[in-house]
């Protein structure tokens, strides 16, 4: 791989945005997780679970305030390494962006330090209030994020105007209700709560087997396994659905991620493993399961799904259909208001291919004298490199299937048994602690590696949407980012352990208190000795 | 759709150059006193126990009040897009140093106080003053080069080339501005800590602020008569059509005259640096004297009028250029399109509401000051 401008600026993102979604997962979930246990504790008056609502909130903070510092390197990096990019779609692009700190991120930064500092300050009740409102922030705010990524892999509600060289919006409410937007805002929330679902069973896991902490472990483990087992299930459908959604919508990546070289008779079978050969475009060792394509993909039998080669042929009509909107924008673009209908008609008519033209910038500087061989190139440019998405695909919906079973059985045995454990299965879950966030990258890869060679899809080149910048400086911030962000992740991972293993604080005033008063209502109601738990 | 048209374009467009400068007042007005307290920390607090009382002055809020960086950024992408596409990608390595910082400040908050080493804290109080001495001094920095102009160009495709380097940016006069930024934002936040904090912090931090606080009115006033008389100003040479395009190159551009020109056309604009040193004048009188809330209350006076100022005097220019006036980013030419603009601002109408509201109630519910018997019994305190 050459190191130039674009290169580097796709490594540079595609870091810190990988970096940023090592703590954003487990955000959303967590935020959720210790508000249903304050409210549990609101609810009964419990210590244990005031007791537990702060243990988690201690690892939460330490953890969110990493997702809020990186985050702001992202609100910030379109217009630092992808300029080009920020001009022709801010005018869509930016504003689910803006929104998302009105709505969201706003209520969730400015209770989140009420959250931490409140709790001597607020009643039970609005300190509850104040905890969901941390949830609820953070969970707005991945909607619009993916809102505005939604719309960079399925571009609806807005048009090209020729004349501030642009995308314009058309439709906020297209913008907003993009199906693809929707399908991921639902899928990657839904992954962020199995990440803090896994992460709260493995942590009480490892209280489990070395004996500390019971009560709060078990506990624990039951709102993670049951919150987790809906979560996981969620992931899964609405994966299908995006998977569906991008039947459409995105039909190159969805040929990708399935190594479909050729299109099949409908309807189509899914192939489970395979070595697939970009250069030959064919699969080798192939295991097929017959159907099953077609009916994830078209939910019938009988409708095709285009494989790589026709979508490629597609690529090169789009291009030429291009070709001729590009003209025709350079017409427009001398005589402005004075051009001729005849031209803005074969604009109007072509126009939607405009981007396809653009891909052939790599090759020419003006795309309108690009040899055959070049069109032949630049069409054969939109399908993304396969074997990585294909594995890494597979990968992502193995595990978030094995997350259905880790979550149903913990579910089970927290809910219905004896709420005990066998040892193997404590093991286990503290040592699948790291495999959501393996997947949640995955499946950020084979959303955003499988778009290319699009930043926008079908309407801007990536080679195109770099800044004007030097080698020199992105090598530079790269090296800045890479040497800062891993001391930040060995200082975070170092805190995080030393809490874990510190454990929570018993509030032992507080738990004496109640225990008073329930040992009394205990014997007012059947006169037995109390059985209590000194914890609870 | 027809609503959106029901409020003019270019009406559109000057309500949201308002709302730019409603953004960066209200980050410079609350984040302010964040960084301005993260600068002073070193140097007003000696001990552990000084250090913690004063970081705790802002710990429940600096998530909150850093939000209006964020949202600016989102703002700026969402209403002025060439502006976001030129500016930061111009001001590259500039904006690396800011979000280092300012990635370095909020886990310096959160992980000073979880590890009793004494190394341990004192790194991340500096890391705490670099996160708000460095993002104080360069968005100074930054608007002194607006001022004079900033070394881009568009093509016809409307991709910006910037021709300028890192350490153009630190010229004289950036520098200077950089300095009243920096001084301004070092006296509020010694404002905040006389409001929020006791003891010895807060004498100290009263004789730092005042100091600072004087430097920065001189520093502004240098600032304006070397704009007076040092600096050219841009006019627009053709008049931009009546909800026209976004295109700046669509409007011809000059560099002549003096940007002060504009208080001849404008006069009223007098009121924004009045009230800036009204401000400041005031704010730096009560600290000195011991006024605590008056203090911060007219610092914020202050600093409105200062921000004020540069907009209202650059009017209609955001981000002129100084190697093809051409280029120019107008308020007439670089804004989003009408109807996002119109959808922006109803969301904004509905939230900015909700956001003082809410906001307003957390300061209502920490009010008071924060004491040295509250640090050291808090568990949840840093």
């Amino acid at each position: 791989m050459e190191l130039d401008v674009v290169e580097l600026s796709r490594l540079q993102f595609a870091m810190t945005a990988m970096y940023h979604f090592l703590f954003v997962p487990l955000t959303l979930g967590l935020s959720i997780l210790i508000a249903i246990m304050e409210t549990v504790y609101v609810m009964t008056g419990r210590p244990i679970w005031r007791q537990m609502t702060k243990f988690w909130g201690t690892l939460f903070g330490i953890n969110f305030v990493l997702g809020v510092a990186t985050g702001i390197t992202m609100e910030f990096q379109f217009g630092m390494n992808w300029s080009y990019y920020s001009h022709y779609v801010g005018d869509v692009f930016g504003a689910p962006l803006a929104i998302e700190g009105l709505m969201a991120f706003f209520l969730e930064a400015t209770f989140v330090g009420l959250w931490f500092f409140g709790w001597d300050k607020l009643s039970k009740v609005a300190h509850m209030v104040v905890g969901w409102l941390v949830a609820i922030g953070s969970n707005f705010s991945a909607l619009w994020i993916l809102i505005a990524n939604g719309w960079m892999q399925n571009p609806v509600g807005a048009e090209f105007n020729p004349m501030t060289m642009r995308m314009e919006m058309t439709s906020f409410f297209d913008v907003m209700f993009n199906e693809v937007a929707q399908a991921k805002f639902v899928h990657t929330v839904s992954a962020g709560y199995v990440t803090a679902s896994v992460f709260v069973l493995g942590v009480s896991a490892w209280y489990l087997l070395k004996g500390r902490h019971i009560e709060l472990a078990r506990r624990s483990m039951t709102v993670a396994s049951s919150f987790g087992l809906a979560a996981a299930l969620s992931v899964v459908l609405l994966g299908d659905e995006s998977g569906y959604s991008a039947t459409h919508t995105q039909r190159m990546k969805l040929a990708a991620m399935e190594g479909m070289w050729h299109t099949e008779e409908a309807p189509a079978s899914f192939t489970l493993v395979a070595l697939p050969d970009q250069e030959a475009r064919e699969n080798h060792y192939a295991i097929k399961i017959p159907y099953a394509m077609g009916l994830i993909a078209t939910r019938s039998l009988t409708k095709d799904i285009p494989g790589i080669e026709d979508l490629v042929a597609e690529s090169e009509e789009r291009i030429r259909s291009g070709l001729i909107a590009y003209d025709a924008l350079m017409t427009i673009r001398q005589e402005r208001e004075a051009t001729s209908p005849e031209i803005m008609a074969t604009f109007e008519e072509h126009g939607g291919d405009l981007g396809y033209a653009l891909l052939l910038k790599r090759y020419a500087e003006d795309p309108r004298n690009a040899t055959e061989a070049q069109i032949e190139q630049a069409a054969n440019d939109t399908v993304p490199t396969v074997w990585p998405l294909f594995w890494a695909f597979r990968i992502m919906v193995g595990l978030g299937f094995a997350f259905i079973g880790v979550m149903a059985y913990f579910f089970v045995r927290s809910n219905f048994g004896s709420r005990t454990y066998p040892r193997w299965s404590l093991v286990a879950a503290v040592a699948i602690i790291p495999t959501p966030w393996i997947a949640a990258e995955l499946g950020w890869f084979v959303a955003e590696y499988g778009r290319q060679p699009w930043t926008v899809d079908g309407v801007l080149p990536t080679a195109l949407s770099v800044s004007n910048l030097s080698v020199t400086s992105i090598l530079l911030t790269l090296a800045g980012f890479i040497t800062f962000y891993t001391i930040l992740f060995v200082i975070e991972m170092g805190l995080m352990l030393k809490y874990i293993r510190k454990g929570p604080v018993q509030d032992v005033e507080e738990t004496e208190k109640w225990r008073v008063r329930h040992e009394h209502r205990l014997r007012t109601h059947d006169g037995r000795d109390p059985f209590a738990n000194p914890a609870e | 759709m027809i609503l959106y048209e029901m409020i003019d374009f270019d009406i559109l467009r000057v309500i949201w150059w308002g709302l730019l400068g409603v953004l960066l007042i209200g980050f410079a007005l609350t984040d302010g006193f964040d960084m301005g307290v993260g600068a002073l920390l070193p140097f007003i607090a000696r001990t552990d126990e000084e250090r913690r009382l004063v970081i705790n002055t802002v710990g429940p809020v600096w998530e909150g009040n850093q939000v209006w960086f964020i949202l600016g950024g989102g703002a700026i992408f969402a209403a002025w897009p060439p502006l976001y596409a030129v500016s930061f990608s111009g001001f590259y390595l500039a904006m690396f140093l800011i979000l280092a910082a300012l990635i370095l400040r909020p886990v310096a908050f959160k992980y000073r106080s979880k590890r009793d080493d004494p190394r341990w804290r004192y790194g991340w109080d500096w890391a705490l003053f670099v996160g708000g001495a460095v993002p104080a001094l360069i968005f100074g920095v930054a608007v002194g080069n607006v001022l004079q102009g900033v070394p881009f160009r568009l093509t016809e495709d409307l991709f910006s080339l910037y021709e300028g380097s890192f350490f153009g940016l630190l010229n004289p006069f950036a520098l200077l501005a950089g300095a009243v930024s920096l001084s301004m934002l070092i006296a509020h936040g010694a404002a905040w800590v006389a409001l929020k904090a006791e003891g010895p912090v807060v004498e100290r931090a009263r004789r730092f602020g005042t100091f600072a606080g004087l430097f920065a009115m001189a520093g502004y006033a240098l600032a304006g008569l070397w704009l007076a008389f040092g600096i050219d100003g841009y006019v627009m040479t053709t008049q931009a059509a009546a909800g026209g395009h976004s295109n700046p190159l669509l409007t011809e551009v000059a560099r002549e005259g003096s940007w002060l020109a504009a208080y001849a056309v404008r006069p009223w604009i007098i009121i924004a640096p009045a009230m800036g040193f009204a401000g400041m004048a005031l704010a730096y009188l009560s600290l000195w004297r011991g006024g605590e809330l008056s203090a911060l209350l007219f610092s914020k006076l202050g600093i409105t009028g200062v921000i004020a100022s540069v907009g209202l005097t650059m009017f209609p220019f955001i981000l002129p250029s100084s190697i093809d006036p051409r280029s120019s980013l107008t308020v007439w030419d670089s804004s989003s399109s009408h109807f996002t603009l119109f959808v922006m601002l109803v969301v904004t109408v509905i939230f900015m509401p909700l956001i003082l509201l809410y906001t307003a109630w957390v300061y209502k519910v920490l009010w008071g000051k924060v004491t040295m018997d509250e640090i050291t019994e808090n568990k949840n305190a840093y």
